[in-house]
């Protein structure tokens, strides 16, 4: 009776694309060369790790010496915060982020915090939108960093990345931006947003996972977080993972190319789904903005049901997705995301996340909203708690 | 499916003895809305030949993880036309076995089943007028002390 999986868990991690996997193959064990090497087979692993630099580094107005490669965005993220707080500490050592940051830059504040750093959160608003007033009052002459999560990864609602960045340049702090959710999938341009630092990573966008950079504009003191050989111009010193820094940079190449092309048909998916959902089934709410969002990311909560059982009972039913519940998380806190939103503790226990990627098709929406539907009544019969008629 | 055991997910999909109660002799609540977690308990005292309490009927409602709705399922099973003094001591580590095993971070869900079962009987008690013992009155004391705290952890936040 179990068909074939539908997973839409797309901001999760996504499946490494085909025509990623066969460029990555041949530097597993016939290119297999050092990049630090001085011989041929190092020099060609040299001109092929330069050349993936450069198309990333096009593809968000950089230039190839700003992209530092890492093993993922939570060290991109770690490098970017401690990085320039210890480079910069002399200047200041006040930092502001926003209340819905990803774990690894919520971690790195509070590991600050202990250093001696004064991290202070930004609010948002019920969308989940930074509050530019708010930066503005809080950024002071000891501020040396603001970081705000571009697109957050639970609601998929988008900053004013631009405003942010215009407002930091003005007041010479300098802005980083955790683009996870953004990277190959909405255009950026380092230099119109005035982006000083961004993360990125390769799994998030069909490419392997172990592969992620840090763009970190030319001039910036950061100081790196690894010591050793000097690989990535001093700032991240390790053998350079080139099998899937070449399927990270394949990845980029393709999303690019095909990017307005598969906006335009999550959007249209997404649009459907979202309608369907709010029209069948009773008692649930959208959560995050309604218009300044990605198309990839829909989070809902539902009215009387908890939602690790939700996502469970649509697993056994080969449907892969996310919650925000305390049962789900290993912390057993409910999402704080959504409770920056404020939304309830309950309200939080009962949200939902769909995040589509390529392998989604409209049939595969058709049965989860049909599933979900049925899934929903079954978890409300047994819950003490109805829905007001 | 990794996280929880067969039995574990036969009984979160198919619940035995789900559902409200009409005119039920006693109702015991626990959890909390701030959790995520919440359980009533619903029972109907009898008799037995030999003239003594039984558990004659017992419904559920639970809103929570799998792991909670599962322990609500088979504690159900596991009190039903049992003697009213058998079930007073119940602990959550028969139902964990009667599981056949939940995750370490888990474990703690089937203290909600326990835990309302034993505000069950203290309701009934209290309904019957009944000098209620007092092993289960610190029992309930405790339950509400720790609703309380969770309450005033959400407000404060």
């Amino acid at each position: 009776m179990r068909r074939k999986k539908i997973y839409l868990d797309f901001a999760a991690t996504t499946p490494v694309d085909p025509r990623v996997l066969r460029v990555m193959a041949p530097y597993f064990s016939q290119k297999y060369g050092n990049s630090a090497s001085l011989h041929s087979l190092g020099q060609e692993a040299r001109m092929k790790l330069e050349d993936c630099r450069e198309k990333i580094a096009k593809m968000i107005s950089a230039e190839t010496s700003e992209i530092i490669f890492t093993s993922s965005a939570t060290e991109s993220n770690n490098l970017a915060l401690k990085g320039i707080a210890f480079a910069n500490k002399d200047k200041g050592r006040h930092i502001l982020i926003s209340s819905i940051e990803h774990e690894s830059v919520l971690q790195a504040g509070e590991w600050l915090k202990k250093e001696g750093f004064e991290v202070e959160e930004l609010k948002v608003d019920s969308y989940g939108l930074v509050d530019l007033d708010d930066l503005k009052r809080k950024i002071k002459k000891e501020t040396i960093l603001v970081s705000v999560i571009f697109v957050n990864n639970e609601i998929g609602t988008k900053q004013d990345i631009e405003k942010i960045g215009k407002i930091c340049r003005k007041k010479g702090v300098f802005f980083h931006t955790d683009a996870v959710q953004a990277f190959g999938k909405i255009p950026i341009d380092v230099k119109k947003m005035n982006i000083d630092l961004l993360s990125a990573s390769s799994h998030k966008i069909y490419g392997p996972k172990g592969a992620a950079f840090l763009y970190c504009k030319k001039g910036i003191k950061i100081i790196p977080l690894l010591h050793g050989g000097g690989q990535e111009f001093g700032l991240r010193s390790s053998t350079v993972n080139l099998p899937s820094i070449v399927g990270f940079g394949k990845a980029a190449e393709i999303c690019q190319r095909e990017m307005k092309k598969e906006t335009e048909r999550i959007e249209k998916l997404r649009n459907f789904f979202v309608k369907e959902i709010l029209s069948q089934i009773k008692g649930v709410h959208l959560n995050g903005h309604p218009e300044k969002r990605v198309p990839h990311i829909v989070n809902f909560w539902l009215e009387g049901i908890e939602g690790e059982s939700l996502v469970l009972r649509l697993d056994l039913e080969g449907i892969c997705v996310s919650t925000g519940s305390a049962c789900s998380s290993f912390s057993l806190e409910p999402s704080y995301v959504l409770l920056a939103l404020g939304l309830k503790p309950w309200q939080a226990h009962g949200s939902l996340r769909f995040s589509f990627g390529r392998l989604t098709k409209k049939e595969d929406l058709i049965f989860t909203v049909k599933t979900l539907k049925k899934i929903v009544e079954d978890l409300r019969r047994i819950s003490p708690f109805k829905l007001e008629k | 499916m990794m996280l929880y055991n067969k039995k574990v997910l036969e009984h979160f999909r198919h619940p035995h003895n789900f559902g409200k109660m009409k005119n039920p002799d006693a109702i015991g609540k626990a959890g909390n809305l701030v959790c995520g977690d919440v359980m009533y308990l619903y029972l109907k005292i009898g008799k037995n030949k030999e003239n003594e309490e039984i558990i004659k009927d017992v419904k559920f409602e639970t809103l929570g993880c799998a792991a909670a709705i599962a322990t609500s399922s088979v504690i159900t099973d596991l009190i039903k036309n049992k003697k009213l003094n058998e079930v007073f001591d119940f602990g959550s580590q028969k139902i964990v076995k009667e599981l056949g095993g939940l995750p370490p971070q888990k474990i703690h869900c089937s203290l909600l089943a326990t835990e309302a079962l034993k505000e069950a009987i203290y309701d009934y008690f209290k309904r019957r007028k009944r000098k209620i013992p007092e092993k289960l009155k610190k029992e309930h004391k405790r339950i509400l002390r720790q609703q309380r705290i969770l309450e005033r952890r959400y407000h404060k936040k």
